[in-house]
């Protein structure tokens, strides 16, 4: 861990620092005045004046603070100078920045403050695009908004060239004032706290700096970053209340402390608005009193209330900045300090001594016991130490301080100690705990209070105390406490905390540990005496002495924000050795020696017995067998993994995975992913018998898959993990993929009952349904199921349970299961080997060109600053130009050039523009007075070629295809199928059976206007949707009459255009195409959402819309059509009805425990005959999902509770409808 | 070695050189060669005897064969206890390896439970857990843990893997601090002077007075009888996996360092070796 710097202030306003490696506070010698606060940063320290400015210490690195202006230089040809400055009126300035726009001369610039200096003066760069150029660094172009070449042509009519200069910020490892901004600011800061550079990573060494000012406001820095480390302005953050001080952690998390007591936190701070969006109040932790302190970390929060009691914030993670709870700790304290790891450190509400919380990890953020840090300060008088000293003072890790003037030592104070006492009393003497304080040694002008033990301890004194009682009702109690951990210690052998330091003979002298200097402040010094184990099983035990022995003013404030320690540093903060001193030769608080529990004897016993029982019972046997064979078969690699931590990003782990034999002869799995956290090993498992699905997410960068159990299907987050190179990843997805159905017992093809669902990287998974999925009331949890990958690149799929399906390709092409599985990367075992084909498909990929008009040059790509980029996706936020748009993932390749795409929706002009008032608005293709932007769709194919059980069916391009749904034994043997080209004409597909999937011909159906959407339910109930959203019944489709004979016009629900349908036993459901506006504000909410998720689903389709779902109500088989839609839920995007009239869907918008995920299979649960529409979802695996059939799954439920209910009586009031209608409409089904 | 967690991982891989030969009674086909096996001491007979059953089937007729039980100088090992436990409370101050007999006939089946399959095993494991967290926590850790996290215990248990049992048993070994230890102690002392199998009752690990208790106080109000008194010679060993911890040694330590996998501390008294 590199050094870093702990910050504070005393109450003179003297800022000192201490090293993480160091064990002296080091004055700030230069600081220019007197400074009330200081918030450090590792790079950076900022800090409050006494006189409310704002300085900042930027400390020197071997990077330079640099940063490079750069203005243009134009130039015209004329007939008559030639080149000249002498430009067209509609020309730039002569001096411009890179666009144009900006007036900027050489003497314009200034720089910002007197903390920079330049570097040199002014240069032309003579560069252009990497290589030099001849002629003075000018470029050429025909006119000014245009690409510049370095040749001059006989064209080049304009010239320009590149000024550059550097300055560089010179300010370093001194304290620099921030000069106060023009608009100044109405009133003097009160309050300051930098971090948030967890944030983002760009641009480096980027800030928050938040301030408050003496009238409450809040203002935040904007533009720190490292070549800025001063910031550029202040922004008013708006406020519900009067701030009186603010913490910001080093990720998102800010909270503040208003006036009145209570809390405020800041919400929405994401890496594109820093600042956040909003607040939210938390109550302060105890009514009556309320906080006066805050300071937050990574994840936690810990206040100070106006009692000065310590506070610390259950549930706090940047999903949940609020938190859920408080917590009281131990301690009395006026403020505290989170730093990174989330440390803690505080000063201390009696003594101002600065306090670090030990024991503080990941998983116990809480900590254990505060420890006095008593590591002397520069520029106190130097003690004249003897060497006994040092070693003495090593020993004890606190500061001892005597406070008068012991003439000796005696060895009972050593011995007593060593008992356990804690000589801190009334009295001045030190006693154990079977001769209390009796032992007259001197006089202490204060009362000393035993404080600290573990943390109950502590509560359990803190509360007990008060002034008037006297404390040796405390002592009564400790020594009760201590008297099993502690034995007499001998000197040589005590070990202390880290168990390094001895206690040297000489040290038993005592005496020498007095602190001389006497003055009245007071200070508290701790031990802590036993290291608390990681089991947590022995009792730490602390004491604080307090007694009036301090030389030093007391601390006011401290930083640790910069301090990169954490809970197993080594620390030498708690060491007095220089300051210890003989001067005078007085002993008395002396050796504090409670034997460290580690070297109890019993201990000892069992550490020597245990050792020696390994020599003799195993030591001579080496040769035998061990009885548990290790792990029969392991692959380790090393991999990268997504880190479930913040900030998340890769991070190299070794990754394992451990094959073996269960008892009973089954193969099973566990993977193991080691990695390191804060320096310590660590890993992460998963049973391969609790893996649901392996996900590949391939695209140009990384080789990724993820991995998902139940659990993790819950939390929306995977462990997601990639390889080096796709082969290594495909053979990890494929031996993974083995073991995961191995120890499921699944193989071979896909069942008839198979669900198939579709990812929306066109990847096909199946599972197998179990009876229980649709049972009722307790059906399978959708997060259960088990995926399996199958070979084929598909962008839907559909089926019925006589087994067959039919998928199609996103180039529309139809395709038709073969009956194999595998294909793809499966190989072997994984793979059938026949029924695997080539399976080609071929998809566009879009990117917009974005122009804005301006009054001079008309619409040019020359947008506003604040515009999107003027190559970009189609929210606007992604660059994407022509030379950096890459296929979607190496799988695929380019077949064709970019072109202009006219087919977009909303028609375009003749060059394929849309016009706009402003950029996210809604385009139409015509230009008017009111449009400012223009943009225009451009389309690249690519294909891809894989393998995979899938045939394909010739000639004629789909969009929808629908097979009629059947019982589990269905004596139909052709099945009718229907489809819309991609015209939008309906087909019906003649011959299609078990035997022969693919049927033979198509019949081409009638219609007014194209359809877009069909769907065939039991019994012939043909529904599709036509392209102006409405829905169509045909009627008297049957075995006789295959296509029917006519449509009947379905309204769609009021003011919604449905999209898509579908059709089960007796029930219709179709979703509408709501929300297809993407400048809605819940699809921006969307957007952010799932850009947020981190997963590499990055292919968005504009198409899939989340809209509402749709039942159709009064269905019989008199009158097929139904009476109206009722509405069942929002955020669906597809809609799969199952012969049971299932219903399932593809749903937007699933919070999991970690993001929001879109795409995600949920299924509708207690559905039944008397309640079709079913009562809530269930969700599972997504996001990413794109499609899902059921259509395969006629797997009858047990149906206990139905069939006692049959069996004994007719339906009895309570269930007035339920199976008696269902019965008709279901023998309908199967005849 | 400085840190408590050596002691778990001592403990853990404690093992015991054993040497089995089969009972000269059984009938077979030529002479069987006795097997030699390093057995962990924190596990149990029936989950590391499969190799000692495969090596001697290799010379018997398969009629000859029901179920395998195995014994140590005429007494039936009990498979439900530890296999440390039994060697220390049977055999701690014999000659190593440890010889035990190995039978797979005349099942005795007064003193010992059959055990069909390892999930007999699984099942007894999991509800010595369940008990010992409802002395410790009132069953309120093992409760919150799901099945998986059970499984994740049994299986680093068969599989003897030590991090992944540990990354679970870390969960059923905390306390409040405030509390000073668990509820109760789940102990169960074992008497060759008793003729109960064994001594189990509710003991906190501290005084009502808010003393830690000890290995002495345990044993004073247990089995009084196997402390030595003054001026007499010892009678008894107290024995924890093979070792005589100190009597002062903390309650709560023992049962957070020294208790067996499932969550019992398991102590043999046992007559003292005579000279």
């Amino acid at each position: 861990m590199p050094v870093s710097l702990l910050w504070a202030v005393d109450v003179h306003g003297r800022v000192y620092s201490l090293s993480s490696a160091g064990q002296q506070w080091e004055l700030g010698r230069d600081a220019p005045m007197e400074f009330k606060r200081v918030t450090a940063a590792q790079q950076c320290c900022w800090s409050l004046g006494c006189d409310s400015s704002i300085y900042l210490n930027v400390f020197a690195s071997d990077l330079p603070v640099r940063y490079k202006v750069e203005t243009y230089e134009n130039q015209r040809w004329n007939p008559v100078d030639g080149f000249s400055e002498r430009l067209l009126p509609s020309d730039r300035w002569q001096w411009s920045d890179v666009t144009g726009l900006q007036h900027q001369p050489l003497h314009s610039f200034q720089l910002p403050s007197s903390s920079w200096e330049w570097e040199g003066d002014w240069y032309v760069d003579e560069n252009f695009e990497g290589e030099p150029t001849e002629k003075e660094g000018w470029t050429y172009s025909i006119d000014f908004p245009s690409t510049y070449t370095k040749d001059k042509k006989w064209n080049s009519c304009v010239r320009r060239r590149r000024w550059i200069r550097y300055r560089r910020y010179k300010a370093m490892d001194t304290w620099a004032k921030i000069p106060s901004q023009p608009m100044s600011l109405p009133d003097p800061f009160s309050d300051i706290s930098c971090g948030g550079w967890e944030i983002s990573e760009e641009p480096g060494g980027r800030l928050s700096l938040w301030v408050v000012s003496l009238q409450g406001k809040v203002w935040f820095r904007e533009g720190i970053c490292h070549h800025n480390p001063e910031g550029s302005s202040w922004e008013e953050v708006p406020l519900p209340g009067e701030v009186v001080q603010i913490s910001c952690g080093p990720g998102d998390l800010v909270w503040a402390v208003l006036w009145e007591g209570k809390l405020i936190v800041r919400e929405g701070i994401t890496r594109d608005c820093p600042r956040g969006l909003s607040w939210a109040v938390v109550e302060c932790p105890s009514p009556e009193v309320g906080a006066i302190h805050v300071s937050v970390g990574n994840g936690v929060v810990w206040a100070v209330t106006k009692d000065n009691k310590v506070w610390f914030r259950r549930g706090v993670n940047s999903h949940n900045p609020c938190g859920s709870g408080w917590i009281s700790m131990v301690g009395e304290m006026i403020m505290i300090s989170v730093g990174l790891h989330d440390q803690v450190w505080a000063i201390g509400c009696e003594d101002r001594a600065v306090y670090f919380r030990q024991g503080v990890t990941s998983s116990e953020l809480s900590g254990k016991t505060w420890r006095a840090i008593s590591a002397p300060r520069d520029g106190e008088r130097p003690h004249s130490s003897a060497s006994s000293q040092q070693s003495a003072g090593r020993f004890f890790s606190g500061e001892v301080q005597a406070q008068s003037v012991v003439s000796d030592a005696d060895s009972d104070v050593e011995k007593g100690s060593a008992d356990g006492a804690i000589f801190t009393t009334p009295e001045p003497s030190l006693g154990s705990p079977t001769e209390p304080p009796s032992n007259p040694a001197v006089d202490a002008p204060k009362a000393r209070i035993p404080k600290v033990t573990s943390d109950s301890f502590i509560s359990e004194l803190v509360s007990d105390r008060d002034q008037g009682k006297p404390s040796k009702d405390v002592l009564s109690v400790t020594p009760a406490v201590l008297e099993e951990e502690v034995i007499p210690a001998d000197g040589e052998e005590i070990l202390l905390c880290a168990g390094e330091a001895l206690l040297s003979t000489e040290s038993r002298g005592g005496p020498q540990w007095s602190n001389v200097d006497l003055e009245e402040a007071q200070t508290g010094a701790v031990l802590d005496l036993a290291e608390t184990c990681s089991l947590s099983s022995v009792t730490t035990f602390t004491l604080t002495v307090e007694d009036g022995a301090e030389e030093h003013p007391m601390w006011a404030w401290v930083s640790g924000e910069g301090c990169s320690v954490d809970s197993s540093s080594q620390l030498n903060w708690f060491s007095s050795s220089a300051n210890t001193t003989s001067v005078t030769q007085s002993v008395q608080s002396m050796s504090l020696s409670i034997s460290p529990a580690q070297t109890a004897a019993w201990r000892r016993q069992i550490f020597e017995q245990l050792s020696e029982r390994s020599r003799r019972e195993m030591d001579d046997f080496k040769h035998y067998e061990q009885a548990i064979e290790q792990s029969v078969w392991v692959k380790k690699g090393a991999m990268q993994w997504w880190r479930d931590w913040k900030p998340h990003k890769w991070i190299d782990v070794q990754f394992a995975f451990e094959q073996f034999s269960g008892p009973d002869g089954n193969k099973d799995g566990i993977l193991f992913i080691y990695y390191n956290y804060n320096e310590e090993k660590k890993y992460l498992h998963a049973f391969i018998n609790e893996v649901t699905i392996l996900v590949p997410v391939l695209n140009d960068s990384k080789h990724t898959f993820a991995i998902y159990t139940d659990e993790r299907t819950k939390q929306r987050w995977p462990i997601r993990v990639a390889a080096a190179t796709e082969l290594e990843m495909y053979d990890w997805l494929a031996l993974l993929s083995v073991s995961c159905c191995e120890s499921r017992g699944i193989q071979g093809p896909p069942s008839k009952q198979a669900i198939w669902s579709i990812t929306c990287k066109g990847d096909i998974f199946v599972s197998e349904p179990s009876p229980a999925l649709e049972a009722v009331p307790y059906p399978t949890p959708c997060d259960q199921m088990f995926w399996r990958q199958v070979g084929g690149h598909l962008r839907m799929v559909e089926c019925n349970s006589a087994g067959i399906v039919w998928g199609i390709g996103y180039d529309h092409t139809a395709w038709v299961y073969t009956g194999g599985y595998g294909g793809g990367f499966f190989q072997g075992l994984a793979s059938s080997t026949d029924n695997i084909y080539t399976q080609t498909d071929v998809k566009s990929v879009y990117i917009y060109e974005n122009q804005r008009w301006n009054p001079v040059s008309g619409y040019t790509s020359r947008g506003l600053p604040t515009d999107r980029y003027m190559w970009s996706n189609a929210s606007g936020l992604r660059e994407c130009t022509k030379t950096g748009t890459r296929p979607p993932s190496p799988h695929w390749t380019w077949i064709s050039d970019w072109a202009v795409d006219y087919s977009v929706s909303g028609s375009t002009d003749r060059e394929g523009w849309q016009y706009a008032a402003d950029f996210p608005a809604s385009f139409h293709g015509y230009k008017t007075m009111k449009d400012f932007v223009r943009r225009r769709r451009w389309a690249r194919k690519c294909k891809l070629t894989t393998t995979g059980p899938w045939q394909e069916i010739p000639p004629i391009p789909l969009i929808d295809v629908t097979v009629l749904p059947c019982g589990a034994q269905s004596s139909v043997d052709t099945f009718p199928l229907w489809a819309i080209s991609s015209k939008g004409d309906v087909l019906c597909r003649l011959g299609v059976s078990a035997q022969t999937p693919a049927g033979s011909s198509w019949l081409h159906v009638g219609t007014d206007q194209p359809f877009k959407s069909i769907s065939i339910g039991a019994a012939g109930q043909v529904w599709a949707i036509a392209r102006d959203g409405s829905a169509f019944h045909r009627g008297s489709v049957s075995p006789q009459n295959p296509a029917g004979d006519c449509w009947y016009h379905i309204p769609s629900p009021a003011k919604q255009k449905l999209k898509q349908v579908s059709v089960g036993r007796t029930s219709i459901c179709a979703v509408d195409e709501n929300g297809t506006n993407i400048s809605s504000p819940s699809r921006r909410v969307v957007h952010r959402g799932f850009l947020n998720v981190p997963v590499c689903f990055g292919v968005f389709l504009a198409f899939l819309c989340p809209g509402n779902l749709w039942y159709r109500q009064g269905v019989t088989p008199s009158y097929p059509q139904g009476s109206s839609w009722d509405h069942v839920s929002n955020n669906v995007r597809k809609v799969s009805m199952g012969p049971l009239d299932q219903i399932w869907i593809i749903a937007d918008k699933v919070q999991g425990s970690q993001s929001l995920s879109c795409g995600t299979v949920c299924h509708r649960l207690g559905v039944q005959p008397i309640e079709p529409k079913g009562q809530q979802w269930d969700y599972g695996i997504g996001g990413g999902w794109d499609h899902i059939t059921v259509r395969g799954n006629a797997m009858e439920p047990p149906r206990i509770g139905l069939l006692s209910q049959k069996d004994t009586a007719p339906p009895t009031s309570s269930s007035p409808l339920p199976v008696g209608i269902a019965e008709p409409n279901g023998t309908a089904v199967y005849s | 070695m400085a840190d408590d967690k050596d002691v778990l991982r001592d403990v853990w891989f404690g093992r015991i050189p054993t040497c089995f030969t089969l009972n000269p009674d059984e009938v077979t086909e030529r002479e069987a060669e006795p097997y030699y096996l390093l057995l962990p001491r924190v596990s149990y007979l029936p989950l590391v005897t499969d190799k000692v059953k495969k090596h001697f089937l290799k010379v018997m007729r398969t009629e000859d064969v029901e179920e395998m039980w195995f014994e140590h100088e005429g007494t039936p090992l009990k498979w439900h206890y530890p296999i440390g436990v039994l060697f220390d409370f049977h055999a701690s101050n014999t000659v190593l390896p440890w010889s035990i007999t190995v039978h797979f006939k005349n099942f005795p089946d007064v003193d010992l439970l059959h055990c069909p399959t390892n999930s007999m095993v699984e099942a007894h494991f999991m509800s010595s857990i369940k008990e010992a967290d409802a002395l410790k926590h009132k069953s309120q850790v093992v409760n919150d843990m799901q099945k998986k996290d059970h499984k994740q215990l049994w299986m680093g248990l068969q599989n003897d893997k030590f991090d992944q049992f540990w990354a679970m048993n870390r969960k059923l070994m905390e306390y409040p601090t405030e509390e000073g230890g668990f509820r109760y102690i789940p102990f169960r002392i074992y008497q060759t002077t008793n003729d109960r199998p064994f001594i189990q009752r509710l003991f906190r690990p501290v005084s009502t007075e808010g003393n830690p208790h000890t290995l002495f106080d345990l044993l004073k109000e247990m089995c009084p009888d196997a402390l030595t008194k003054d001026g007499e010679e010892n009678r008894f060993q107290v024995v924890i996996h093979g070792i005589e911890p100190l009597l002062e040694t903390p309650l709560q330590w023992l049962s957070e360092h020294l208790s067996h996998p499932d969550n019992f501390l398991h102590i043999c008294i046992i007559p003292a070796p005579t000279d």
